[in-house]
């Protein structure tokens, strides 16, 4: 392993109980072929773990499956979950009828969860704004709200779907930020889906490229808690995990622009 | 020099008394603009106004359609004897028992085929092939079945009445989308709180449409119960003024009438306000 002065606060596989374990799944939906071919993962209490892969390869699937929300897809395999598991949608998908504390607190039966709720609204940076419509909202404080609305569950494992493939460029920074802030406080083990490399390496303790319904790539990312993409360890990485979604790094478009040098300090293994 | 002057973007120049430039391409609009204030009264005035003056220049027969200041006459003495609030009270009440049956019956029935697949296979079937028989062709076997009394003119105005109600709730809850179920059962919600939650507020625009259509549906049929041996009621006012050939009174039984059939719809899109408040729609 390679030494890094700035460790993560992240469990390693080693540790005895994991909150994701996940064997030889099997999933399609036609006679053809699968769309997960005998994935195996193992996802440990805490750990953020970001899911790549090109459109089909099967990141969707395994998302829906771990959320038991694959009713009626053929499939054998054994997952296990935790008891408390929060679903992230790339839409918010707050009711529009409701408004935003009865959104986030739909479903909860505790007497103290309208004061929990705004306790959590107020951590999204939505303080103050229980009594509005959905639709009064930008599309960054609508995904902030179905955080809360996840959050407030207290879950042991959060699955985003793409959470911020709809929002502007800068919305996303600043949910990059946000996220990684309540993923320090809530302390769920985290398995987002992304299309978006430098997301995945900015946010995740691990990046699992999915190819052909296997993870195809593994890799742990030792970058410390301070990730620039100007770190040559950071292109480095994104470059490789470019290379193994099977795309040339956009940074090499232009010519005489690379710059990656070989400090990198990355811990990589490969899948199984 | 100035070419690019062409019909439809020509350069406006407009100066305000300060003098500040107000210079800007204008497109010719295409759409119908701004809306106007009270707008859809106009239409109603214009009607009003032609028949003042075709009563009062003698161009309307006041055999053929009284005139104005007579109807509000007859009104008058109608109010004044009673007859009026009496017919009005029998009518309203006729209508709003019909209508809350109808309503009740049409809502259930919807959740129930709405919300399971064997209601859907039972109810919906029968319900359709309902919808393809006027109501009006059931009164005589209605007659048959329950006499002239109240229960048949009830029963004929809520027969008129669920058909609109199960079929646009029946709609407004199939339309609910399937994402928000979804993010119910992420939630881990009961069914009960789904209902609750999800199904009702969901279905409440398609719901509230049915309203509009039932409210026109049961007054249709008030009118047609009342007219078939009724003994009160407006409907019974205006077979008898028929009878004796007094257009004023009949005149003052159709504007009940449409009073009536303004003011149950302006309730309902009154409380299509409130409850669709979370909805942003065109309208608003």
């Amino acid at each position: 392993m390679a030494t890094h002065p700035g460790q993560l606060t992240t469990q390693t596989s080693h540790q005895p109980r994991a909150a994701v374990r996940v064997k030889d799944l099997h999933r399609s939906f036609n006679k053809a072929g699968g769309v997960l071919n005998g994935l195996d993962l193992e996802i440990a209490p805490g750990e953020f773990v970001a899911l790549l892969g090109r459109s089909g390869s099967g990141k969707s699937t395994l998302l829906r499956a771990l959320a038991g929300l694959d009713r009626g897809v053929d499939g054998t395999g054994r997952i296990e979950v935790p008891e408390r598991v929060s679903v992230v949608f790339q839409d918010s998908r707050l009711l529009p009828w409701k408004r935003l504390l009865d959104n986030v607190t739909l479903g909860l039966r505790s007497s103290d969860a309208a004061l929990r709720g705004s306790e959590t609204l107020a951590e999204v940076g939505l303080a103050g704004r229980e009594k509005a419509w959905p639709h009064e909202l930008s599309g960054g404080e609508q995904q902030r709200a179905s955080l809360a609305r996840s959050l407030v569950r207290d879950p042991q494992l959060l699955l985003a779907d793409e959470p911020f493939g709809a929002l502007d460029a800068l919305t996303r920074i600043r949910m990059h930020t946000l996220l990684r802030k309540l993923c320090e406080v809530h302390q769920p083990a985290v398995l987002l889906v992304t299309h978006d490399v430098d997301e995945a390496i900015v946010l995740a303790d691990r990046v699992i490229v999915l190819d052909d319904g296997v993870v195809r790539h593994d890799a742990r990312i030792d970058l410390g808690t301070r990730r620039s993409q100007a770190d040559p360890a950071f292109a480095r990485l994104r470059a490789e995990l470019l290379s193994e979604l099977g795309v040339e790094d956009d940074h090499d478009a232009v010519p005489g622009r690379h710059s990656a040098t070989d400090h990198a300090h990355l811990d990589e293994r490969a899948a199984s | 020099m100035t070419t690019m002057t062409s019909s439809t973007t020509a350069p406006t120049r407009s100066f305000t008394a300060d003098a500040v430039e107000d210079v800007r391409p204008t497109r010719r609009r295409l759409g119908p603009g701004a809306p106007i204030r009270f707008g859809g009264l106009i239409g109603i005035a214009a009607l009003l106004a032609a028949w003042v003056v075709g009563s009062a220049t003698g161009l309307l027969d006041p055999r053929t359609l009284t005139e104005p200041w007579t109807v509000v006459e007859t009104a008058g003495t109608l109010v004044e004897n009673g007859r009026l609030q009496e017919s009005l009270l029998t009518s309203g009440i006729r209508a709003a028992l019909g209508l809350g049956l109808g309503v009740a019956v049409g809502t259930v029935l919807a959740l129930v085929s709405g919300l399971s697949r064997l209601g859907e296979a039972l109810i919906d079937g029968p319900i359709q092939v309902k919808r393809s028989i006027p109501t009006l062709a059931l009164i005589p076997l209605l007659i048959l079945w329950l006499g002239i009394g109240e229960p048949m003119k009830v029963i004929t105005i809520a027969l008129a009445v669920f058909v609109p109600v199960y079929i646009h709730t029946h709609n407004g809850l199939r339309s609910i989308e399937g994402r928000y179920a979804e993010l119910a059962e992420t939630l881990g919600v009961t069914r009960g709180e789904f209902v609750r939650h999800v199904v009702l507020p969901g279905a409440m625009p398609g719901f509230l449409l049915g309203m509009r259509f039932a409210v026109t549906s049961s007054l249709l049929a008030l009118v047609v119960v009342e007219v078939i041996n009724a003994t009160s009621g407006i409907g019974h006012m205006i077979t008898l003024a028929s009878n004796y050939g007094q257009t004023d009174i009949i005149v003052v039984g159709l504007v009940v009438y449409a009073l009536l059939g303004v003011t149950a719809d302006a309730i309902v899109r009154f409380i299509e306000r409130k409850a669709l408040s979370w909805r942003r729609t065109l309208a608003s």
